[in-house]
């Protein structure tokens, strides 16, 4: 089996997996860090971006160059329609693969570069709530970038980006590719398939794929096992364990001895085709830790194992059963809710606070994920510091649909926010926030409405978190000269110094505070260790401390006790599986013309010979047309008794000359 | 063979009290618990000591599956599990799981307090049977235990329903409690994949009906509501809290919108919003034109219905109400019939199906005068309409059904024994399909095929694999496969012969016949071997396909057998021919050929080999 690596970033991962024939992409998230290097796109035009001076490299004497760099503040932007860095397309042909699978709608925003214009034949699958809140992430993402169009694009800076600071070679520009239209996102999601939660495919492999989507407050996780059925006394499985949540990709694969309990139902099953569930109860033990990472994702040191929670946890139901882990599910979420409460305190809540007195807040959001748990205990952090009267503002074209879906999607979500649907009532209270007033949403800021109901001070949710398009970039514009008005980070994916750089001068206050809903280093080990893989693929830097804080060494994945191979942007990887038996399908006919030929009691051989049906990767053996028998003999060789035989049956003229192997008798006649 | 047995305690040649006992691969499924509307005594419930006339229920059933909300599919279940003392795990859908528990709670109020049943779970036995239901979604493969897994398809017939399948080791069947195979104002149609289950249990309530187009009988329901109500009279729509109740506001919504009418209409139903509310959550459940708008429209918040007072019953000048139950058989929907029943301008609407036993019934029946428990009498002089809008199949699509999951077996419950036996009979048919419908208590079994799995050496599927595609593509061909299986206890696998030996670990022989034939023949060598290749062929002729013939310059081998020819002199040649004894019968037939075309005779020897 091979694994490549079509991305960068290992947050918005994009791998290839060839297996028996078959190509299958695991994810497509798209890296817009390049939005870094661009000046913003105002919403309405200001002198600003405009006036700042062009930028060109004392080197270079290049005519065409002009007017494609802008300098603001000592720092160097491209002056053009944004730009992102797409998977690497040389590695593979898209056109080849047969499915992709987009374990949550952050890893999707790269779709409709692999699948338009590509040639692109397969299937994509997703869950529903994946496919819904995915299209509107990049229905916003287009329209924001549409609403502004840039009329030049530069391209003669990619020529020259080494002599730009910061430009190095890793960073490859070239790559680098405006973004999709609507048209092609349309396109590409309806090549989506929606698949259930924990929903069997059968018969596109003989493999069995297993889908776990695990949801937590409209952030998912998925594990993904791939089990490959092989005879029951081999367990002969690979095993894969796929991005957890924001964090890590982990793909583990190759022979991988689950536990005792797998290999009890093997023995236990060994003449039939039966999942091995209960290794999949055991694995939403492991679900468990996603939601102990959720927890965790605000990087509080109490959340360890001292503190009970892994108790709590089924740790002694080895029956498990999806709907009792929702249950776990529910107590991670209520601890979730408090601790949330606790660092808003802490870190940013007292600033909005402080602010709110006279100035305003801004925080740059993605349209769904953390924001719908910010809404909820701002606004009763706000009611209890009788703040109420402060009105929150959710702008983005798709603000109406992601509150509504939000709250249909039920199922998906932590038991106690599941439960609250049986009242019935709605799962996020924003709904009733919205009802009440107390949060407005708007397509945008030249909504009508949004001008008749825009009061300071307030606090405003919108895109991008970039702050290079959408209407982040007005608010910036508009708040950034007064020193009352606070932007905090919330969304861990730009560094907010450079997010901010083609705006400075700035005066208003900043904040980074970001919520990263991953795994931390300390969960995904403990993770691995308990899924004991016998190899473990993790992207490259996640085998050595992170650049900025390269003393912490223990921010490694440990590499102790089993086999760790890294993979980079456009590395591929082999990995040797070892098959020796695969599960055929034999027709009851073709089972009752077997004779077979006991050896000793419970040991029994027979030859047969069969047809042999392929369809779809599955093997059956049915009854041949032909009547051709094939016998083998075995047994002990008495040569004596055999010439014996053959004169009692008149055959005398019998000359036996024994050779190095055996023995050739001559019969003359 | 292998058999699943099939015994309903209820829904078995009869509405009402699904419960449906199936027993595969050492496995007992219980398919449903509902209740009996037409009953008040023990019939009511199903006879759950069949199960386990003595010993504790819970042991005798591996899992209980609940297709959908209605009583008579879920109306037992508290009394199963918290009188009954079942304590296994319980299935459904999350909406089923939700609302459930209300109508159950609706329907013990009024048999207890308003009918003084006794021998009725309580409130708290509602609750605590619930806490023990494990919610499922659709296609969400749910491992019960050790070999038994079952699967949820979208059903249609109301909020959340799901047709279930059932797998046991090899064995599978299909449940698929109430459906509906066209899609309706707020569902979809049932679907299934081609699951080709060994039985599919499907409901037969309407087995006979082809219905005629939904959108006729729409309109004929709105005309006959709007006639009622520009006469001034009173429509009565009894219906069930959840389910046809909101397709039909739907449908007069809109309706009084488009022609702006005024008289009011109400809902009894007592949790109105509730119930609508359950609609709005569930959206994912419902159909595409609603799941598609819902963002700019909710397709549930309705304007011109307002909850109903019993206060208004005497109101003067017309009305339409939707009152609760469904089947007249009690609660305010029969309060509402008795009041308005008298009066010519008055009309009921039935648009469901009702039990036998029920007030519903005995109206729809044609009965003019109905009789009180306190020997109240009653005219009944309103109209009286039934319109199917009951979302079951019909015969057709039943029949749809079983063309999309393909079944080895059909068996039919949930309809009455006449209309079943008619549909039995088309099934036979149409589809060649053995088909049962057993009476309730009766047991029936289902005759399976054996399916066996085996093991296969990866190597020997390999090498069967690069000799096929080193041929040219022959679709037609047979791609053989030939090797040994070993049986060792009860695992079975197929390997190559050697490594068959190595596994069991015998000691292989290879017996290897050897013989001469001279024939007369004065070409060179190469000649010869194409002249006895040509005779090879048409001794074959058509079944030569069946060998691997290969003509070189030197020799020829027919599978495994080989042939050289040697000079003994201008004339004669010497033919030597060889093959092990596994090839015994291709060698007999080269041999034949040789000495057919062999002059002299006599000289050639067999050595046989033995090693």
């Amino acid at each position: 089996m091979k694994v490549y690596s079509l991305s960068s970033h290992p947050n918005k991962a994009c791998y290839i997996l060839r297996f028996k024939e078959m190509t299958i992409m695991l994810d497509c998230g798209l890296c817009a860090l390049p939005l870094m290097h661009f000046l913003p796109l105002p919403i309405i035009p200001t002198a600003k971006f405009n006036n700042l001076p062009s930028w060109i490299p004392r080197e270079c004497t290049e005519a065409q160059l002009e007017g494609e760099l802008k300098e603001c503040c000592g720092k160097v932007f491209v002056d053009s329609a944004p730009e992102f860095q797409p998977p690497l397309s040389q590695l593979v042909d898209f056109s080849e693969v047969n499915m992709i699978l987009i374990s949550n709608y952050l890893s999707m925003l790269a779709l409709p570069f692999i699948t338009e214009g590509t040639g692109f034949e397969g299937v994509v699958y997703a869950t529903e709530p994946t496919l819904q809140i995915g299209k509107f992430y990049l229905e916003e993402l287009v329209q924001y970038i549409e609403k502004t169009p840039k009329l030049t694009s530069a391209s003669h800076w990619k020529d020259i980006s080494h002599l730009i600071s910061p430009f190095s070679e890793d960073i490859k520009p070239r790559s680098w590719r405006q973004l999709y239209n609507l048209q092609s996102v349309y396109a590409s999601l309806a090549r989506v398939q929606m698949v259930g939660y924990d929903e069997k495919l059968v018969g596109l492999t003989s493999f069995y794929i297993k889908l776990y989507f695990l949801y937590r407050c409209i952030e998912f996780a998925i594990i993904l096992y791939w089990k490959y059925y092989s005879l029951s006394s081999h367990p002969n499985k690979a095993c894969y364990i796929l991005r957890f949540k924001e964090m890590t990709i982990m793909l583990d694969c190759g022979l991988c001895e689950l536990k005792e309990c797998c290999g009890k139902v093997f023995v236990d099953s060994a003449p039939e085709f039966q999942p091995p569930l209960s290794q999949l109860v055991d694995f939403s033990e492991v679900n468990m830790i996603l939601i102990s990472n959720y927890l965790s994702m605000l990087a509080l040191p109490f959340i360890t194992e001292g503190t009970g929670f892994e108790g709590v946890v089924y740790a002694t139901e080895p029956t498990l059963q999806i709907g009792k882990c929702n249950v776990a599910y529910g107590k991670a979420v209520l601890l979730h809710s408090d601790l949330n409460n606790i660092t808003c305190d802490e870190k940013w809540m007292r600033d909005i606070k402080n602010q709110n007195e006279s100035g305003s807040v801004l925080v740059p959001c993605y349209p769904s994920g953390v924001i719908y748990d910010l809404f909820e205990c701002l606004s009763s952090h706000l009611d209890n510091s009788s703040l109420t009267q402060i009105p929150m503002f959710f702008i983005s074209p798709v603000a109406d649909i992601s509150l509504a879906y939000s709250n249909i999607l039920a199922e998906w979500l932590s038991d106690c926010k599941q439960s609250k649907v049986y009242l019935p009532e709605e799962p996020f209270p924003h709904a009733h926030l919205v009802k009440t007033g107390r949060l407005k949403h708007f397509k945008s800021i030249h909504d009508d409405a949004f001008n008749a109901e825009f009061r300071q001070p307030c606090i405003v949710f919108c895109g991008h978190p970039s702050l290079r398009f959408g209407d982040s970039v007005h608010f910036v514009q508009l708040w950034g000269s007064n020193p009352l008005h606070t932007i905090i980070f919330t969304e861990p994916d730009f560094p907010y110094v450079e997010a901010l750089a083609p705006f400075q001068p700035l005066a208003m206050k900043s904040i980074h505070c970001p919520i990263d809903t991953s795994l931390n280093f300390n969960q995904a080990n403990k993770l691995i260790r308990e899924l004991k893989p016998s190899t473990l693929v993790v992207p490259d830097c996640y085998t050595h401390p992170p650049p900025s804080f390269p003393q912490r060494t223990e921010l490694v994945i440990d590499q102790v006790d089993r086999k760790v191979l890294t993979l980079k942007r456009g590395e591929v990887l082999k990995i040797p599986l070892k098959r020796k038996r695969t599960r055929v399908n034999m027709s009851a006919e073709i089972a009752e013309a077997v004779e077979p030929c006991e050896l000793r009691p419970g040991l029994a051989i027979a030859s047969i010979k069969g047809n042999l049906k392929v369809k779809d990767n599955q093997y059956c053996i049915d009854m041949s047309s032909s009547s051709r028998h094939h016998q083998y003999e075995t047994g002990a060789l008495d040569v004596e008794q055999f010439v014996e035989r053959l004169v009692h049956e008149g055959i005398t003229d019998v000359k036996v000359e024994p050779n190095a192997t055996g023995y050739i008798i001559h019969l003359y006649h | 063979m292998s058999e699943i047995k099939v015994t309903p305690l209820g829904a078995g040649q009869d509405v009402g009290r699904s419960c449906i006992l199936v027993s595969m691969g050492g496995k007992n499924i219980m398919l449903d618990c509902g209740m009996h509307m037409g009953y008040h005594d023990d019939r009511k419930f199903p006879d759950f000591k069949f199960i386990a006339p003595q010993g504790p229920v819970t042991d005798m059933i591996d899992c209980l599956i609940i297709s959908h909300f209605h009583l008579d599919h879920c109306g037992a279940l508290p009394y199963f599990t918290e009188m009954f003392g079942y304590a296994g795990p319980i299935y459904m859908t999350h909406p089923t799981k939700a609302i459930a528990p209300i109508l159950l709670e609706d329907f013990r109020k009024i048999s207890v307090e308003k009918k003084g049943d006794s021998n009725f779970f309580t409130s708290q036995m509602i609750k605590d049977c619930m806490k023990k239901v494990i919610a499922v979604n659709l296609h969400q493969t749910v491992h019960v235990k050790h070999n038994l897994e079952i699967k949820a398809y979208y059903a249609g017939h109301v909020l959340g329903a799901a047709m279930f399948q059932v797998k046991v080791g090899n064995q599978s069947i299909v449940y698929t409690g109430d459906y509906n195979m066209t899609p309706d104002r707020h569902l979809g149609a049932a679907w299934i994949d081609k699951c080709r289950p060994d039985l599919l249990i499907t409901e037969s309530t309407y087995a006979t009906t082809i219905r005629d187009s939904k959108r006729c009988r729409e309109r004929d329901f709105l005309k006959k509501v709007h006639e009622c109500v520009d006469r001034g009279g009173k429509v009565l729509i009894p219906v069930f809290a959840l389910g046809r109740a909101q397709e039909l506001c739907i449908l007069l919504e809109t309706y009084w919108e488009r022609m702006n009418l005024q008289a009011p209409i109400y809902f009894a139903v007592g949790l109105t919003e509730k119930a609508t509310n359950y609609y709005k959550m569930f959206i994912t459940w419902t159909n595409q034109k609603i799941r598609k708008t819902f963002v700019q429209r909710n397709m549930f918040d309705f304007k011109h219905i307002r909850p109903f007072d019993k206060s208004f019953i005497d109101n003067p000048g017309p009305m339409v109400v939707f009152a609760t139950p469904g089947m007249l058989h009690s609660g305010l929907s029969l309060i509402i019939f008795k009041k308005w029943a008298p009066v010519e301008n008055n009309m009921l609407i039935m648009p469901g199906f009702c039990v036998q036993g029920t007030i519903g019934h005995k109206v729809l029946s044609g009965v003019k005068k109905l009789e009180f428990e306190n020997k109240q009498i009653i005219d009944v002089k309103m109209a009286i309409e039934y319109m199917s809008f009951s979302a079951h199949a019909d015969a057709k699509g039943i029949m749809q059904l079983i063309q999309y999951c393909e079944p080895k077996n059909v068996l039919l419950v949930h309809g009455e024994a006449s209309k079943m036996v008619f549909l039995k009979e088309k099934i036979k048919q149409e589809f060649n399909l053995d088909c049962f419908m057993p009476a309730n208590g009766e047991s029936c079994f289902v005759q399976t095929d054996m399916k066996i799995s085996i093991d296969v050496s990866v190597n020997l599927l390999k090498e069967e694999a690069v000799k096929y595609n080193s041929e040219p593509p022959n679709p037609l061909k047979e791609r053989q496969i030939h090797g040994v299986l070993v049986i060792k206890d009860s695992s079975i696998s197929l390997m190559d012969v050697d490594e068959a030996c190595k596994e069991v670990g015998i000691s292989r022989h290879i017996v290897r016949f050897t013989s001469n034939v001279q024939i007369s023949d004065s070409s060179p060598i190469n000649k010869t071997l194409e002249l006895i290749y040509d005779q090879l062929l048409s001794y074959l002729q058509d079944k030569s396909q069946e060998y691997k013939i290969q003509l070189t310059e030197s020799s020829l081998s027919i599978d495994s057998v080989l042939l050289s020819v040697e000079r003994i002199d201008d004339k004669n040649k010497r033919v030597f021919v060889t093959w092990p004894n596994q090839d015994e019968e291709v060698g007999k037939i080269v041999l034949h050929v040789l000495k057919s075309m062999s002059n002299t005779q006599g000289t050639s020897y067999q050595p046989i080999e033995l090693g």
